[in-house]
């Protein structure tokens, strides 16, 4: 047998950890969407003293790897407190799987984002967070590191695949260095819309390519 | 864990059958010379006549003539050579528009798109929601400068098939070339170039049980095609290069043992996925036509969840199909067949192609059948997505 993936990956696709969902979770979250492709939501339970993940629980759309990734980020989660939890990153959630195909990283960092929006959604309600920010090119910045490259599998900032980012009154343009017609040029585009129309102050989004 | 896989990819390619590498054997070790002129040594004169053979063979197939098949390294170079041959043929008179449909395979449209790049005019012709070719607007499309029309007699996806009595009518009267790729209809459903006035027609081996890297490209007599590869003086002077005849000799084979029963039966697996699949799975979609559609194809929307993920439980149970979702292909790209016949991305996502071949058994379809009724309940179980959402 000659599977695509790791032990590891299938055996959590195979019989995956923590799923369903929550009857009235403490905190939400939902990543991606039907219209492109993979989606995930994570569910949570916290001790108000303590702020320790107690319980926590997923579903998924997506993928093989969508679905190992958000079984094995579950399982770290539990137990640890949501500022530990905020940290569990891609890199970690790939290694305890024994390594993610470069070419899924897209459809596996969503679970880490829907964890981590499940503990912004816990925050909010619980007037943990300061005031929004407006957004600026370093918000941008910030939020297209959850994008990935999939040539590389890392985030498409720390490839120095954007040229360019421009921020004017809600509207933001990404330039990529990508010409329009390679292979992965869609995805990306459609990737960093979705990120960034999800920022409350943004009315539009442009990407362009090179060529 | 199982035996054996049960193979249901039989679009993608077939497992070859035993009486076709039996026939091609004997050109690679008894009769192996070149093809000869009529006045070369025996060896040759024999490779030669093999090779006419298995030209007869596929030409009678389509209702040609033999002088009008010239072998080919597969589908891919035989739509390009009618493509770029015409187009080459007709430059300076008749030559700067072709149209084509957004359902072609990759062989037809990326040949397409680089001439678009190159300063070609190319319209790419919608289908309705069942992929089949809109005749108005292809009608309309066509201008007096129109070298070519390259519309596919079956899906490759969804299995759909093309009127392609009525396209070539309609090219007939407006005076307009058509090729018309039959990969996967060829010897599966009726083509007969005697009663449809197309110029072009490409086939393949691989679909049919025969010898991966084979096709063939039925020219009408005629027709304006120059060489699009440049070398020797085979096939009647128009494709270049050794020809391969043990590939020809098994092609011919392949196509022999085509028959009518087997159609028959592939017909009735295809209808036993769609009918259970339907009555014992809810929210399910067929993509493609109920009614215009090849024999050996069955393809399914499976409502939210994901083909890879589908597909991949599969094979752990032994079953091997393809999906159209994003995450199965290498591009990342969904399949922009079932984002043609206007599904969205979900559709997709979710879409599952079986396809059936001369070495499955009823009793295949029923088991992958009940292996789906599993798979799907359990990835529905943990999907966010549900029908009342
Ligand atoms: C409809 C169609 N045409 C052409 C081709 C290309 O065939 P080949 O790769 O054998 O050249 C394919 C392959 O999948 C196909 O499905």
């Amino acid at each position: 047998m000659n599977f695509p993936y790791s032990k590891e990956v299938l055996e959590h696709f195979k019989n995956p950890h923590n799923v369903g969902k929550m009857e009235d979770p403490d905190g939400k979250g939902l990543e991606g969407s039907a219209a492109c492709g993979d989606m995930v939501a994570v569910y949570l339970k916290v001790n108000p003293d303590s702020l320790v993940i107690e319980d926590i629980s997923f579903e998924s759309y997506g993928c093989a790897s969508n679905i190992a990734t958000a079984s094995i980020i579950t399982d770290l989660a539990k137990g640890k407190t949501l500022d530990e939890a905020k940290k569990i990153t891609w890199k970690q959630a790939s290694e305890a799987l024994g390594g993610l195909p470069a070419v899924k990283a897209h459809c596996s960092v969503l679970a880490v984002e829907g964890l981590r929006s499940a503990i912004r959604d816990y925050e909010e309600k619980h007037g943990m967070v300061v005031e929004k920010e407006p957004t600026d090119e370093e918000v941008v910045r910030r939020r297209l590191k959850h994008v990935m490259n999939p040539i590389k599998g890392l985030d498409i900032i720390r490839t120095e695949l954007v040229m360019k980012i421009v921020v004017n009154e809600g509207n933001i343009r990404v330039v990529l260095d990508l010409p329009s017609h390679h292979q992965f040029a869609a995805a990306i585009k459609e990737d960093i819309i979705e990120k960034l129309e999800a920022l409350w102050d943004v009315e539009s989004v442009t990407v362009d390519f090179i060529s | 864990m199982f035996d054996k896989t049960v193979y249901l990819d039989n679009a993608a390619s077939t497992r070859l059958d035993e009486r076709v590498l039996e026939a091609m054997n004997p050109y690679f070790f008894d009769t192996y010379a070149v093809a000869t002129s009529e006045f070369g040594y025996s060896m040759g004169i024999d490779a030669k006549e093999g090779l006419e053979r298995s030209r007869k063979v596929i030409a009678s197939a389509l209702g040609a003539n033999a002088n009008e098949v010239v072998f080919t390294s597969g589908s891919t170079e035989s739509s390009n050579m009618a493509i770029k041959g015409v187009l080459s043929a007709l430059k300076g008179k008749k030559d700067d528009h072709i149209i084509v449909s957004r359902m072609e395979d990759f062989s037809v449209l990326n040949t397409a798109k680089m001439l678009e790049k190159q300063g070609y005019k190319v319209d790419f012709i919608s289908v309705d929601s069942e992929g089949i070719v809109d005749l108005e607007m292809l009608k309309a499309a066509i201008t007096p400068q129109t070298a070519l029309v390259s519309i596919q007699h079956a899906n490759q996806e969804i299995g759909t098939l093309q009127d392609i009595k009525a396209i070539a009518d309609i090219c007939k009267e407006k005076e307009v070339l058509l090729h018309t790729d039959a990969t996967h209809s060829f010897t599966r459903v009726p083509l007969d170039v005697d009663q449809i006035p197309v110029d072009l027609v490409t086939v393949s081996a691989h679909t049919i049980h025969g010898p991966r890297g084979v096709g063939a490209l039925y020219i009408r007599e005629g027709t304006p095609i120059n060489k699009w590869m440049d070398g020797g003086f085979q096939e009647f002077d128009r494709r270049a290069g050794i020809e391969n005849i043990p590939g020809a000799v098994g092609f011919a084979t392949a196509v022999e043992l085509v028959t009518p029963e087997e159609n028959e039966q592939l017909k009735a697996m295809r209808d036993r996925i769609i009918e259970r699949v339907q009555a014992e799975i809810s929210s399910v979609t067929l993509n493609g036509s109920a009614t215009s559609r090849l024999p050996q194809n069955a393809n399914l929307t499976f409502h939210y969840v994901e083909g890879e993920s589908i597909t991949l439980h599969l094979d752990m149970m032994g079953f091997a199909v393809s999906t159209g979702s994003a995450c199965f292909s290498r591009s990342l790209e969904a399949s922009h067949v079932i984002l043609g016949i206007g599904g969205d991305h979900e559709r997709a996502h979710g879409s599952l192609r079986f396809s059936f071949g001369r070495f499955n058994t009823m009793e295949d379809a029923d088991s992958i059948i009940d292996a789906l009724k599993e798979v799907v309940v359990n990835l529905r179980a943990i999907s966010p997505l549900s029908a009342d959402e």
